[in-house]
């Protein structure tokens, strides 16, 4: 009993055991950052494969030792409680936490130690690292594309406007606030419109004109994302209530649409835009890309708008429905006033998840060349002064769209807390 | 009189708006076509295409038809689909587990990853696959094997190819060891049903899967070889690797994103599908007597597979449909043999799109309906 005891790490041997198993475990550390940071290996000595082992059996044995339940000790419980629960965890852990340290030296001195950002042509980047400078120099030309240097501050107000009138809603007054839909779905939207047209595109106020094509950069994602942000919803609200409804031709036209757009990839959508949709106009007329692009894209993501609205519809009781009815409401009375409120808190989450795909989609816009940032990143690409950078550049995009995408995420997350009410 | 003017009136409204926009887009067109001098039809499917495509599953060259390229391209989809989905459920297992482990730095490293992945568009991830990883690799001659085998360069993964000599045997054999995997269990559930008698039914499934078809390597004359690719000098400064298979980079690219960035969602999926059996389902059947692993066998994974499996064949539907992004780094799939280069040399703009979309849509639909059927049948029949 006494030797079982003695082998077995319990509360009665836990200082012998707690200090030799980390002392292990530290040592395994060490060996591994020494390695991975100064390239010192401590066990040359060892044959083979052996080295590179080393450090995992040694800090698996000292994570072995370590773990004594209910030790009394608060750190070493915590310890044992979050990362070493049984040998398989504290292997597991110990080839996480290796693999970040052997990992970040490398990373760290390709893109900060090593990497170059200073100067404005390719010959400053002579290091092995990273070369921002890259960024740095097309830095404009990835926000806004090649639209003319000295009009960039014309983008700049038109954004500010825009995103100022979308928190007017914010101020309204009380009396006024059972017009904030309205003023959502159909005055703002014009409004935008108004400000981005005659801002960004000019033509008239003494503005200089800028054709579409010159729009481009990330600019370009927004203005791209805004608009069928702000149209793909109503039209997503009409299709779901369409799909819901009691007459058989709204519901099968509703149906039919909804499953056309769900059944497509975006990518044939934009093709058809910028290849067929030509030939179904009238022949006079014509038809900017970028709106071309944009119905294209509305038109699609209302499609899975509409699904997720209908989700929200159909997990309301029945009762909602009667006791609205025995009000003596009408259709569009009952929705407005008793539905579509309740559904559209229930479906928050959904909603948000189809914003952030269309956020997400919007890059594809360059396969019908317009340029924005992955478009724009192609051309910078190619361009013969700056070749073989394209990692910075991607990685670059990465980086802006993750912020992007996983701000509207947590966003979201906050919004469905503030609606949520008990049921 | 009233209730029939309101139920009706908006019917015929609704009718009349669709017929005008298509009697409108169909007038435009026609007279479009007419000036142009394009004709409206499908003959062109037969027409010799006369363009060749970098890699394809089946025998293609420049003299077969427009039907055979949308063949190409269509086979092309469907296996970017195929590996991207087998590896997109493993790691989406892996790390959907992962998120509820109870090792603090695996969840979270686990969190991150889904955070990370799926929070980047795809076509960006498709490019830093393509434009930045894959050409970093090394060239041809400088490359390390890897399993002694296999050759990872910059322009293609090179695998050895399996050369089978009387495969059709084998298949046989594997096929009778299904086909007797399936009556084996038929006798195992009436054994169950009838005198409670358990039968170790896993362990006689592998066995019989594993030696029927090695019987048929001893007995039925069926071997298989190995043929290893090969460095060869084409020039002075250029090798290439002949003989076994070699996946092109673009195949690599855009499986490796399409399998990273949706299995985020199916780990999504399988975490909510295990988070949604509740703990005393866990509870009951472990008081009733049946063993940790019959818990999760009998208990858990039944009731957590039906909440996982619609939302991950969605997901399943999205990547197939994803994977149209190919064009953008010029994989031959179907957009880009079909509704690229068809479309360029043919100009029937609106007989290929439609072919296209049609084709995709067909994809869904029958998926969303097996879907739909398979629902239905696991439904928990409540009274």
């Amino acid at each position: 009993m006494q030797i079982l005891n003695f082998l077995k790490p319990n509360r009665d041997n836990i200082k012998n055991y707690s200090i030799i198993g980390s002392f292990l475990v530290l040592v395994s550390f060490i060996d591994v950052i020494s390695n991975a940071f100064f390239k010192i290996n401590i066990t040359s000595f060892l044959p083979g494969s052996l080295t590179n082992l080393f450090p995992l059996i040694l800090g698996f044995i000292g994570l072995n030792m370590m773990r004594i339940d209910y030790s009394g000790n608060k750190n070493l419980d915590l310890l044992n409680k979050n990362i070493n629960t049984n040998n398989f965890n504290a292997l597991l852990t110990l080839l996480i936490l290796f693999s970040i340290i052997k990992a970040l030296p490398q990373s760290l001195s390709w893109m900060i130690l090593d990497a170059t950002i200073s100067g404005d042509s390719k010959d400053a980047c002579t290091g092995t690292g990273a070369c921002w400078t890259y960024i740095k120099v097309w830095f404009r030309r990835f926000m806004y594309g090649m639209y003319p240097n000295e009009f960039h501050w014309r983008i700049n107000t038109a954004f500010i406007l825009v995103i100022a009138l979308g928190f007017v809603g914010y101020f309204m007054k009380e009396n006024l606030k059972k017009y904030l839909a309205l003023y959502y779905v159909i005055i703002y939207p014009i409004i935008a419109y108004l400000v981005i047209y005659y801002l960004i595109s000019g033509g008239s106020f003494g503005l200089q004109w800028v054709e579409t094509g010159a729009w481009g950069g990330l600019s370009l994602t927004f203005i791209v994302s805004f608009f069928c942000l702000i149209f793909c919803f109503p039209l997503g609200m009409i299709f779901a209530l369409g799909r819901r409804s009691n007459l058989p031709v709204i519901k099968y036209i509703s149906i039919c649409y909804i499953e056309f757009w769900r059944g497509v990839p975006l990518i044939t959508v934009l093709f058809m835009s910028s290849v067929m949709f030509p030939m179904f106009l009238p022949e006079d007329f014509f038809m900017d890309k970028l709106v071309r692009v944009i119905i294209a894209i509305t038109l699609f993501e209302a499609a899975y708008c509409a699904e997720v609205i209908r989700g929200g519809l159909q997990s309301l009781p029945r009762g909602q429905y009667d006791a609205a009815k025995s009000l003596g409401m009408g259709y569009w009375k009952m929705h407005i006033f008793v539905i579509l409120p309740q559904a559209l808190k229930l479906v928050i989450p959904g909603i948000a998840n189809t914003f952030l795909a269309l956020v997400k989609d919007t890059p594809l816009i360059f396969v019908v060349g317009l340029a924005e940032l992955a478009g724009m990143l192609a051309l910078a690409k190619t361009n013969p002064k700056w070749l073989g950078f394209a990692m910075e550049g991607y990685i670059f995009a990465s980086i802006v769209f993750w912020i992007i995408c996983y701000a509207m995420s947590k966003y979201s997350y906050n919004l469905e807390a503030k609606y949520k009410t008990e049921r | 009189m009233n209730n029939i003017i309101k139920k009706f009136i908006p019917q015929i409204l609704a009718i009349l708006f669709v017929v005008l926009i298509f009697g409108f887009l169909t007038i435009n067109a026609q007279t479009n076509m007419d000036n142009r001098g394009i004709d409206f039809g499908f003959d062109f499917l037969s027409q010799e295409s006369s363009f060749d495509v970098q890699f394809s599953l089946i025998e293609y060259s420049g003299s077969d038809s427009y039907a055979r390229a949308f063949l190409v391209g269509l086979l092309n989809t469907l296996l970017v689909s195929f590996i991207s989905i087998i590896i997109c459920t493993i790691l989406g297992i892996i790390i959907g587990v992962a998120r509820l482990s109870s090792n603090y730095l695996i969840k979270n490293s686990a969190a991150w990853y889904v955070e990370f992945f799926r929070n980047i568009p795809l076509l960006l991830q498709i490019f830093f696959w393509y434009y930045a990883a894959l050409r970093a690799l090394p060239m041809p001659e400088k490359a390390n094997a890897w399993f002694g085998v296999t050759y990872m360069t910059v322009k293609g993964y090179y695998i050895p190819s399996m050369v089978w000599q009387n495969l059709n045997v084998f298949l046989y054999c594997g096929l009778a060891a299904i086909v007797s995997i399936i009556v084996l269990k038929n006798y195992a559930s009436k054994l169950r049903d009838t005198q409670g008698k358990q039968i170790p039914f896993f362990l006689y499934s592998v066995t019989l899967l594993v030696v029927l078809p090695l019987l048929s390597f001893l007995f039925g004359g069926v071997s298989l070889e190995f043929e290893l690719p090969e460095l060869k000098k084409l020039s002075k400064i250029s090798y290439i690797y002949e003989g076994g298979i070699s996946l092109p980079p673009e195949l690599i690219a855009l499986v490796l994103a399409l399998s990273l960035y949706t299995s985020t969602f199916v780990a999504e999926c399988v975490r909510a599908g295990i988070e949604g059996v509740t703990k005393g389902q866990k509870e009951a059947a472990a008081s009733v007597g049946l063993t940790p692993n019959q818990v999760l066998k009998l208990v858990i994974m039944p009731q957590a597979l039906r909440i996982i499996i619609p939302p991950t064949t969605n997901q399943y539907l999205n990547l197939t449909k994803n994977s149209s992004l190919a064009a953008a780094i010029a994989y031959p799939d179907l957009v880009l043999v079909f509704a690229g280069t068809a479309l360029m040399q043919t100009g029937k703009a609106i007989e290929i799109v439609s072919i296209t979309m049609l084709t995709y849509l067909t994809i869904s639909l029958t998926i969303a309906a097996i879907m739909n059927w398979y629902n239905k049948k696991i439904e928990i029949k409540e009274k």
